[in-house]
């Protein structure tokens, strides 16, 4: 019987979706019992969103000034003292998680399931290696405590419908100074979140400079969509480095992608493998986006994508 | 100042994995192999650290066979003043991989460790903050920037909400992103050079670490494919469709 312990990404006082997809792996695995951790300077609000999660049955929150901003080192030793009694404990794969819960799976002293991708048992998963080229399914063993992050684009969002209780945790143990806060770079945007959003326009180095993205963003906008970049656009400095879609990158699925001047190379495609419609624009017919793309186009992209702009009215 | 470099073997990135037919594992036989990216980025790193001053001594470790040893030279060409190789002839899981590298930093004494923040093989993204938990030091994972401050470190991080800065006390471990630099190429003299400097080998036996490799691969398969679509020839056509499956 599997008591699953997630530990909730928030930034800013708002959840991230990325918990109520954790849940949805757990209920994958039929867990008993499902409890959000939410480390904060001021939980409640957090909280609050996670209790209105469904199939959440209990919320524990820790504030602590110390836990104003995300600190892995800060939060790695608090999450094990909460996980006690859990056969669980469960972050999202987002940088968040990335960074938090190897640090706890050693201080437990147990291995980490990367990037559960699909669930066998409470204890066996399918996860994607080699940039995706290979789907290997691990088993970890019952008898100790199972860390693992969850690769949020492959579960959907719990509902919400919940009415879980929120408990105070008083955890007194002291956390490490050695790593300090200093800021967060945050480029301001209207536009949705790369990584929960339904509809993602993608340009890459075909897009040629920063200045001609405009054209990426004036489509990304009349779709309402998200928009997202190559490694190589982001490194040529088109775009920051948040949008970059990938094995290194975000890992996404969205029902519409659509890559425009993205060779495809598979790295980038690892990325997209889970997206529902893939749309490609590429002025090289031969280009490898096409054998894995669901509708594919070939012509110059500063031609064609103000022609579909106009087309959608 | 010492800096260890993480430096593992890993398939090129150029290679197309194929899975055995029956599941066993991937095809690694006659494939070519190189540093993992993430690592040549770390290692690059720690050498621009050194010719700034900052750091003196740079030495690149691996675990990994006997011939693992080639790739380490590749290491000292690149400008490590040292090599450690831990010998072992299985794969490690990142568990026993951050127990092996806090017996080397034991030893070592270094102020700063750099690892790649994945491998390209396992794809784990665990070893260095797991290493930072073993040591109870700071860790500065996906770094983009790193600054070294007498005995801090600010480090920019690629994060998912755009660049996030710490600074970390040293000693510390980082792990690279790949925009934190480009590794250099190789030149040949440095390759005859690589061949006198001292790379040291200890069996991972006599280390006497304990096994964190408690997951259990037990099958291998293709990614499930997507099936083949469609070319359409203008955007009116393209637009038709998309709005048939009511996409736009
Ligand atoms: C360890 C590692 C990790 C990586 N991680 C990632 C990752 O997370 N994400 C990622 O994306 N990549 C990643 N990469 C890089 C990846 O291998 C590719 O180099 C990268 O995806 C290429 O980006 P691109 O398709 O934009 O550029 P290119 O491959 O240069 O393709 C540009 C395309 O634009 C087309 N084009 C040019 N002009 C026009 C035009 N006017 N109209 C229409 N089409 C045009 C060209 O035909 C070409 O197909 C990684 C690589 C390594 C080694």
């Amino acid at each position: 019987m599997s008591k699953v312990l997630i530990v909730a990404e928030h930034l800013n006082g708002k959840l991230n979706s990325s918990t109520a997809r954790c849940v949805t792996c757990a209920k994958a695995f039929n867990a008993e019992s499902v409890a959000v951790l939410v480390l904060a300077d001021a939980p409640d609000a957090v909280a609050a969103e996670a209790a209105a999660i469904a199939g959440v049955d209990k919320v524990l929150t820790v504030a602590n000034p110390a836990n104003t901003h995300a600190i892995a080192a800060v939060y790695a030793p608090q999450v094990v003292a909460a996980a006690q009694g859990y056969s669980h404990v469960l972050a999202p794969s987002t940088t968040f998680g990335k960074d938090l819960a190897p640090r706890i799976a050693a201080l437990l002293g147990v291995a980490q399931v990367s990037d559960i991708a699909d669930v066998l048992g409470a204890y066996t998963f399918k996860r994607p290696i080699y940039a995706g080229n290979a789907i290997v399914t691990v088993e970890a063993p019952a008898d100790a405590t199972l860390v693992a992050t969850v690769r949020t684009a492959s579960f959907a969002a719990a509902a919400a419908g919940g009415s879980a209780t929120v408990e105070a945790l008083n955890l007194t143990m002291e956390l490490p100074t050695h790593t300090r806060f200093v800021e967060l770079q945050q480029g301001k945007s209207d536009r949705p979140d790369l990584q929960s959003a339904s509809r993602v326009v993608s340009g890459g180095r075909g897009v040629g400079s920063a200045e001609n993205f405009a054209v990426i963003y004036k489509l990304a906008d009349k779709l309402g969509a998200a928009v997202g970049a190559s490694r190589a656009a982001v490194d040529a400095g088109y775009v920051p480095s948040d949008l970059q879609v990938g094995q290194t990158g975000k890992i996404i699925a969205p029902e519409l992608y659509m890559a425009i001047g993205i060779s495809g190379a598979i790295q980038h495609l690892t990325g997209i493998k889970d997206a529902g419609t893939i749309v490609a624009i590429n002025k090289d017919g031969e280009a490898p986006i096409f054998e894995i793309a669901d509708i594919g186009l070939v012509g110059d992209l500063f031609t064609l994508v103000p022609e579909i702009e106009a087309a959608l009215g | 100042m010492k800096i260890l470099v993480g430096y593992k073997r890993v398939v090129d990135y150029n290679v197309r994995i194929q899975v055995k037919p029956d599941g066993s594992g991937v095809v690694t036989e006659g494939v070519k192999l190189s540093p993992n990216p993430f690592d040549d980025i770390a290692l690059e790193e720690a050498l621009r650290l050194r010719e700034k001053g900052v750091a003196t001594d740079v030495v690149v470790a691996t675990i990994g066979p006997a011939d693992c040893q080639a790739h380490l030279r590749n290491g000292l060409a690149m400008g490590a003043n040292r090599a450690i190789h831990v010998v072992t002839t299985q794969a490690v899981q990142p568990l026993t991989a951050a127990r092996t590298l806090l017996k080397l930093i034991e030893k070592e004494q270094p102020d700063i460790v750099i690892l790649g923040k994945q491998a390209i093989d396992d794809d784990c993204n665990q070893t260095g903050q797991m290493l930072a938990a073993l040591w109870n030091r700071p860790q500065a994972t996906f770094a983009s920037k790193v600054e070294i401050n007498g005995s801090a470190a600010r480090v920019t991080r690629e994060v998912d909400a755009g660049l996030e800065v710490i600074d970390v006390d040293l000693p510390a471990v980082i792990t690279t992103d790949l925009r934190l630099n480009e590794p250099r190429f190789i030149k040949l003299p440095d390759i005859m050079k690589a061949k006198s400097k001292p790379l040291e080998t200890i069996p991972l036996e006599s280390l006497a670490v304990e096994s964190g490799d408690h997951l259990k691969t037990t099958a291998y398969a293709a990614p499930a494919k997507r099936s083949k679509g469609v070319m359409v020839k203008d955007v009116a056509e393209l637009v038709a469709l998309l709005k048939t499956k009511g996409l736009v």
